[in-house]
């Protein structure tokens, strides 16, 4: 252990609930993406889920806000250390959007990508039995641009950079292929639990 | 029946060409021997580190540091690299003083030469200029570090790439690397200024002049400081003509 000099951090509440290295961002929300926030209206969102599944389909926002909803509370983590706890995200589970095009039994793994261009690469289990939703809503209000809305994937279990903003597609794979934030350094799955930040960990 | 032609979503936002990034080198910790303080600002210092087995970063990569207590705890954060790549087994971090901040308090309170502390990296392809295209730099705050490697890099190696640098600040005291500045660099001071220069945020006004100048083939533009900061600048940029897919963006938080 290399012991810091004069190094005693900060007075310490155990948090059951937090991570290894994680804290309590309380109402703090940082925004952390690296690309411009994009002017995208309801009118202009879609949602495409394809690949190795029978019935390719793609929903544009009423047909999304016609399936049953589901809701989401809970904790989030961030890979910059944060974490949030209690959110209230609202949208359809993502299990609803892979029911209707069904899966190949081969398939495994599944891409997620934005509107803007950026994608994280998941295991098909990450996004099946309720742990995924596409939402729209935060606390009950329209989930605001900076945050990924119109509407973003989630993934909570997970570091949220696996919660793509601004959702536009999942193609379904039966391989894994990493998206773009893998491709620049990032865990592979990203479990917060075991800290996997970066390739490697 | 399966699909499995490829569907090209309607991107606005194309993914810039990956800058590699070595996994063996960014989860490995090393250490980092404090050499020098020098204060930048009231409130910001450089802090330079010995780090013989350094691998190199490119301008604009960032590493993770972490402090450790006596009892194994362990504080990490992310920080920007502020010298250029060819300040070879040496490198400089720019913090800013936090208030209450675990990490920057350390830095600005107890650090002195021949203090140790362990980093990890360069992290991150996405937010660095290797010198090759036309860059515009626009930054506010300790958001100009990762710049200030990008306009180092570009003097050390005499790079004839056009590069412009838009930098704001409260104030001039507050400018961070205020004497290093040259023909390259707009000032913009937000609380107070010297006299006869306006006082005010970021505006078309200041952007408009650089769009303007823009070299053929165009700008690649990095925008980095507070979020609140990043998006008002990215906002000029693409009122101003510049495409949304050349824009990297470091947010701070
Ligand atoms: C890619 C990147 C590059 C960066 N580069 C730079 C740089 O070049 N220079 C620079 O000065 N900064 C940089 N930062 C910011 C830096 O990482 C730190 O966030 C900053 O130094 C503050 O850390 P700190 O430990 O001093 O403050 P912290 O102790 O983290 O406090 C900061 C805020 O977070 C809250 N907080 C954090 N931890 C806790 C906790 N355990 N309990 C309660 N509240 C908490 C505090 O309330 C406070 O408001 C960068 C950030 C990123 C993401």
């Amino acid at each position: 252990m290399n012991v810091t000099r004069g190094f005693t951090g900060r007075p310490r509440v155990h948090n059951a609930g937090l991570p290894p290295g994680q804290y309590d961002a309380g109402d703090d929300w940082p925004v952390l993406s690296a690309e411009v926030t994009p002017d995208l209206t309801p009118a202009d969102w879609n949602l495409r889920i394809d690949g190795l599944v029978a019935e390719p389909r793609t929903w544009d926002w009423e047909q999304a806000h016609a399936l049953p909803a589901s809701a989401y509370e809970g904790d989030i983590h961030c890979v910059t250390s944060w974490s949030k706890f209690g959110v209230r995200f609202g949208g359809v589970s993502l299990d609803t959007f892979l029911d209707a095009v069904r899966p190949d039994p081969s398939a495994t793994h599944a891409v997620a990508y934005a509107h803007t261009g950026y994608s994280a690469n998941l295991p098909l289990a990450d996004l099946t039995g309720g742990r995924a939703w596409i939402v729209w809503d935060y606390d009950g209000l329209p989930l605001p641009a900076e945050h990924g809305g119109p509407a973003r994937l989630i993934v909570p279990h997970l570091y949220f950079w696996k919660s793509t903003k601004w959702i536009a597609g999942i193609r379904v794979l039966d391989h894994d292929e990493p998206g773009f934030w893998e491709r620049n350094g990032y865990h592979a799955r990203g479990n917060p639990w075991e800290e996997q930040r970066y390739s490697g960990d | 029946m399966t699909e499995t032609t490829t569907f090209v979503p309607p991107s606005r936002f194309a993914v810039p060409g990956r800058i590699a990034v070595d996994t063996q080198t960014a989860t490995t910790w090393q250490t980092a021997t404090l050499t020098e303080i020098r204060r930048e600002t009231p409130n910001a210092a450089t802090f330079r580190f010995a780090v013989p087995a350094w691998a190199g970063h490119l301008p604009g990569q960032h590493l993770m540091l972490r402090l450790t207590a006596g009892d194994g705890y362990v504080a990490q954060r992310h920080y920007s690299i502020a010298s250029s790549p060819d300040d070879s087994g040496h490198i400089e971090l720019t913090l800013d003083h936090v208030d209450g901040g675990e990490v920057s308090g350390w830095f600005h309170t107890v650090a002195r030469p021949g203090d140790s502390v362990e980093v990890r990296g360069p992290l991150s392809g996405f937010f660095a200029w290797p010198g090759d295209r036309a860059a515009l730099l626009v930054g506010a705050g300790s958001g100009v570090v990762p710049l200030m490697s990008m306009l180092r890099h570009h003097r050390a190696r005499s790079l004839d790439v056009p590069l412009r640098l838009l930098v704001s600040a409260r104030s001039p005291e507050e400018l961070i690397y205020a004497r290093e500045y040259g023909a390259e660099t707009t000032t913009v001071f937000t609380r107070a200024a010297p006299d006869g220069v306006p006082v005010g945020r970021m505006t078309a006004a200041h952007v408009e002049p650089l769009m303007a100048e823009a070299p053929p083939g165009g700008w690649e533009a990095y925008i980095c400081g507070s979020n609140a900061f990043a998006e008002h600048a990215s906002r000029l940029l693409v009122t101003a003509g510049q495409p949304v897919d050349r824009i990297r963006i470091e947010r701070f938080g």
